[in-house]
């Protein structure tokens, strides 16, 4: 599913978070947003699944514009991981997946067992198949991070958007996930740290202030001068011999 | 995760037998428990009457079956104890509704059916009636009761508004409201009123059954009923929740809708109940608690738990009233409180090893 954000912004007060950010991702392009802390990615995710309020700017979904689709056809094409969530009930796993299916039921469409079979689904592609019993406040951080994605993944999206979905999970995890994202027919938006994992992306996006400071393609976008201004590191560039890929290896500049 | 998944929607078997399975498999035993906790109602008393007694006068009084019975004991029991039961089941399971509802939707385990100033507003209107005489007798005191809960209501939804709408502004809305009103309350009992009407009102408001007659049935059980049909049609509403607000919206909920229908009526539910039978603690809080630790937290289960055991607890704390000192009622507030506290800690304490 195509998104286009056209100059999106968001206030808190006087203080503009977001300011007239305008993007279009392609259906099926895998694009990430980078950004220091505070930059506003988190933010302009919750934009773009039609989720703040007092939001300034469009977002049209395909040739919809986000304001005019109720509620539950936005969760049909858009499922949203948030950094994190908590809870008080005492949800099992399987619940919490489970909720992934709210958009597609209503009184004349229980839940029924292609539900069962999509949340199972879900769970199995995070590995998580084997907690479905137990109580997600006993998950670890990593674990419930995936049972989020698994939940996001039930709602049978067309569009992903993931709010730093590896920062928790173990090595195997992280790249299971990247994998598990690039081979996904759905659309991905995701914010994250790990600049050697966004080379993977389609395109980069990264925020500054609350602006989206440049847009494009992995090498077009992380530039020396870019990684120096905005993030304060030098970068050595190193090859790995095992599939001729680039990576970058990150000096601390000092002010 | 190697299995790529796709998207979009699976063609989906829709059937009556999905529906209805649950309902025979849980409503008809929940519709037994709740017809033999009414009969025990009825049956139970000061006087205890026979049930094959009890029997015929509700044969006669339904379908005219004429059975010979003692025309005192036909009256005890028709227009005594079986509307009084009734209400109490209504009440019960209305009250355990509205704090499922209001726990769901305001994300606080603290939440009640009283939370929002109801109570507060409903006694401040009760003893304006009582004892300013507003209304010149017109509006009674569960008129009264009403108006001032449903004020107490709009006060406090329009302080939490302007405060931002969060539901943390909710609570402390409410707490505020409730100060408020009880003060009020507080003070015209203490400016003007009379030992005797201070008594009065006093066991008014810890819960009173006594003057329950059959108008107040056609009340307070459609009220319930409809609370109940509507908590239903909202369960997976209220399950989108656990994660807050803003999770519920991006899993399709419409929040600001579900909030206004269930929370008002909640309110309505609440209002009208503390009008008829005075402002009954512990049953809005405690039985969806206890619920949870029985059926878990999803709310197509929470819900007709919660309405079952709601109605069930309070016809057996109107029991206890009316039985546990020979010739006296004790307010039913008291007893479910005096019951429910130390049940509530046992479940407490029993459920400790799952957390
Ligand atoms: N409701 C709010 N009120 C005031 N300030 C806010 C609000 N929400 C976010 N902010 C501020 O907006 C800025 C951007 O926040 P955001 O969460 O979008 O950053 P981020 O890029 O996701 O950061 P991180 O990398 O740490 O996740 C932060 O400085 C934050 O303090
Ligand atoms: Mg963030």
């Amino acid at each position: 599913m195509r998104l286009s954000a056209n100059r999106l912004g968001w206030a808190a007060g006087q203080r503009q978070i977001v300011s007239d950010v305008s993007l279009q991702i392609e259906s099926g392009e895998t694009f990430g947003l980078i950004g220091p802390n505070g930059s506003g990615k988190s933010t302009l995710l919750r934009l773009m699944a039609g989720l703040m309020p007092r939001a300034q700017g469009a977002v049209m979904l395909d040739d919809d514009p986000i304001t005019k689709l109720p509620r539950p056809e936005i969760a049909r094409r858009i499922a949203f991981v948030e950094q994190q969530v908590e809870t008080s009930d005492a949800l099992s796993v399987r619940d919490v997946v489970e909720l992934g299916r709210t958009p597609w039921l209503s009184a004349l469409a229980p839940f029924g067992s292609q539900d069962v079979e999509i949340v199972r689904d879900a769970l199995s592609v995070v590995g998580m198949a084997e907690k479905v019993e137990q109580g997600w406040s006993t998950l670890s951080g990593g674990e419930r991070q995936r049972v989020q994605i698994a939940r996001a993944l039930a709602q049978r999206p067309r569009l992903l958007l993931l709010d730093e979905p590896t920062t928790h999970l173990d090595i195997h995890h992280q790249l299971a996930l990247l994998r598990l994202i690039s081979r996904l027919s759905v659309t991905v938006i995701f914010a994250l740290h790990d600049l050697n994992q966004a080379m993977n992306c389609d395109r980069l996006g990264v925020m500054e202030g609350g602006r989206l400071v440049a847009c494009g393609t992995p090498p077009e976008v992380l530039t020396p001068e870019r990684l120096a201004s905005i993030f304060q590191v030098r970068a050595t560039p190193l090859r790995d011999p095992a599939d001729n890929s680039t990576l970058f290896r990150f000096h601390c500049l000092e002010e | 995760m190697n299995t790529p998944v796709t998207s979009g929607a699976l063609p989906r078997a829709t059937g009556l037998g999905v529906l209805l399975r649950p309902v025979a498999l849980w409503g008809v035993p929940g519709a037994i428990v709740l017809l033999a906790a009414i009969l025990a109602g009825v049956v139970i008393g000061e006087t205890p009457l026979p049930f094959s007694m009890v029997v015929a006068v509700i044969a006669n009084n339904l379908w005219g079956a004429g059975y010979e019975v003692d025309l005192i004991d036909a009256g005890i029991i028709w227009s005594y104890r079986l509307p009084r039961t009734l209400v109490a089941a209504a009440c019960g399971a209305g009250l355990a509704l509205s704090g499922v509802v209001l726990q769901a939707l305001v994300r606080n385990a603290l939440a009640d059916p009283y939370l929002l100033g109801v109570s507060a507003g409903a006694s401040t209107g009760a003893v304006v009636v009582t004892i300013l005489g507003v209304g010149g007798g017109m509006i009674g005191i569960s008129g009264g009761a009403f108006i001032g809960a449903a004020l107490a209501f709009v006060l406090v939804a329009a302080l939490a508004r302007a405060a931002g709408g969060g539901s943390a502004q909710l609570v402390l809305a409410g707490v505020a409201g409730s100060q408020l009103f009880n003060a009020m309350t507080s003070f015209l009992i203490a400016k003007s009123a009379n030992a005797e009407q201070a008594r009065g009102i006093m066991f008014w408001l810890l819960g009173n059954l006594s003057g329950v007659r059959w108008p107040d049935v056609w009340l307070a059980v459609p009220i319930a009923g409809v609370g109940l049909f509507a908590c239903l049609a909202f369960v997976r509403s209220m399950d989108a929740f656990s994660f807050g607000a803003s999770a519920a919206a991006s899993l399709g909920v419409s929040v600001r809708r579900v909030q206004v229908v269930l929370i008002g009526m909640a309110t309505m539910i609440t209002a009208t109940m503390v009008s008829l039978v005075g402002s009954i603690g512990f049953v809005g809080l405690v039985i969806p608690h206890a619920m949870r630790f029985v059926v878990g937290p999803r709310h197509a289960r929470l819900i007709p738990a919660s309405a079952l055991a709601g109605a069930v607890f309070l016809i057996a704390a109107d029991i206890v009233s009316r039985i546990l000192i020979h010739g006296q009622v004790i307010p039913i507030g008291v007893v479910t409180a005096l019951v429910g506290a130390p049940g509530f800690a046992l479940i407490l304490i029993y459920n400790r090893r799952r957390l």
